[in-house]
């Protein structure tokens, strides 16, 4: 346990420090979202009705941004090494990573939405459901992007592969994050259905996410 | 507590690096591995520590914890110091004694041990090559392990620094320990049985 929590805390110290990298994602989910209404042009109808889409879509390409350094920086200097030595299961110290990555980079994106909300003439209500939503579904995100770093991670500057392999994965976090936030203002789903299936998503990725990139890991050992 | 290897092969890239070799270190024994560039001294020790798999051929060390892979129970001093550019010093052996099981006492005996006491508060970006070996060498000092592996250990440390070296290793080798290091040059260890690769072919 030490071990495991001693991963958690160096990595988010590590993302607020100098070069961390931390704010990043909240800054690109910022500007993808105040550049959406200059190119949708000033209809408060239109930005109301696909503010929860906007919303969705730019808290998923701010959480691709940092995922290529959720393993590839401690492979390069070595680190990767220790912590196959170290007597913790190396899906549990990936874990440890993925939810440091997530603390430091999804959490904050949840607490800048409903702010952004503002800006997209979101109703509170469809800002709350937007919030739940990122709060549910942004673990999940963080969990599939942890696959893609552990395949990509004995590559230079893997960057832009990783984000083409983890997108086409993150298509059912999208279309259920999306989905239930609709349905808590339109309808005519309840919200609780595609909320659900968003759940079982996030849970399934923590499931599968912390083995899936193990196995990669250990068998990219060379 | 003996570390015996017999038979290894080691199969990197697709090309063999090394095969056949067997050998066996006991405790209080150290062993260094020579020959040129490129022969596998490195492959041999990543080998050990668990970093690549076996491909053929089997290491055990008797003696040791039998719940764990030799890996867990050694250090591996890479050519990589795994070091953190925006942790300070202590905070940097600090993360590595709690990931490796050493606990935080032993932190600032170590950094004096390596004569890095004075800059425990500096960033790590700050210090010159020999300094960030030293820390490096202080993981080896904070986390109890039985066996070393070490990778050129002496690369970059000035003269005082292999000096250093030299009495950890041997104090090391009085507490019963194990050494597996590959060297080009001397480091200092009298009596160290060594395996020469590719003498052979």
């Amino acid at each position: 346990m030490t071990a495991l929590r001693a991963l958690l805390v160096r990595d988010m110290r590590l993302a607020v420090r100098v070069g961390g990298g931390a704010l990043i994602g909240v800054l690109f989910f910022l500007i993808v979202v105040t550049l959406m209404p200059f190119a949708l042009g000033p209809d408060l109808a239109l930005l109301a009705r696909i503010g929860p889409a906007i919303l969705w879509l730019g808290a998923l390409l701010a959480s691709l941004l940092a995922l290529d350094r959720l393993i590839a920086m401690d492979h390069e200097d070595g680190s990767l090494d220790l912590i196959l030595t170290a007597r913790v299961p190396l899906e549990l110290a990936v874990a440890a990573k993925a939810i440091a990555h997530w603390l430091t980079t999804g959490l904050p994106l949840v607490v800048v939405a409903p702010l952004l909300g503002l800006l997209l003439n979101l109703e509170p209500k469809a800002t709350g459901a937007v919030a739940l939503t990122l709060l549910a579904g942004t673990p999940a995100l963080t969990f599939i992007g942890l696959i893609g770093a552990a395949l990509t991670v004995a590559l230079r500057r893997g960057g832009l592969l990783l984000a083409v392999l983890v997108l086409p994965l993150t298509v059912p976090v999208l279309i259920f994050g999306v989905a239930a936030s609709n349905a808590a203002v339109v309808g005519p789903v309840p919200f609780g259905t595609p909320f659900g299936i968003l759940c079982a998503l996030t849970l399934m990725s923590l499931v599968v996410g912390p083995f899936a990139a193990a196995a990669a890991l250990r068998h990219g050992l060379e | 507590m003996r570390l015996v290897a017999s038979d290894l092969a080691c199969v990197r890239g697709g090309r063999r690096v090394f095969a056949g070799l067997g050998f066996a270190v006991g405790a209080g024994e150290a062993l260094l591995v020579t020959g040129p560039n490129g022969v596998g001294k490195s492959s041999l020790l990543r080998l050990l520590a668990g970093l690549v798999g076996l491909t053929g051929g089997g290491l055990s060390l008797d003696g040791g914890d039998s719940e764990l892979t030799v890996g867990e129970q050694a250090h591996y001093l890479g050519h990589q110091d795994a070091l953190k550019s925006s942790l300070s010093v202590e905070e940097n052996l600090a993360f590595w004694a709690d990931v490796l099981g050493g606990g935080a006492t032993k932190v600032h005996p170590a950094l004096a041990a390596v004569g890095l006491d004075g800059l425990a508060q500096l960033p790590a970006i700050y210090l010159s090559a020999g300094q960030r070996r030293r820390l490096s060498v202080a993981r080896l000092i904070a986390v109890e392990r039985p066996i070393w592996l070490l990778d050129e250990p002496t690369s970059s440390l000035d003269t005082s620094g292999q000096a250093m070296l030299a009495d950890l290793m041997r104090a090391h080798l009085a507490g019963g320990g194990l050494i597996v290091a590959a060297t080009h040059g001397s480091i200092g260890l009298d009596g160290a049985k060594e395996l020469r690769l590719g003498g052979s072919r």
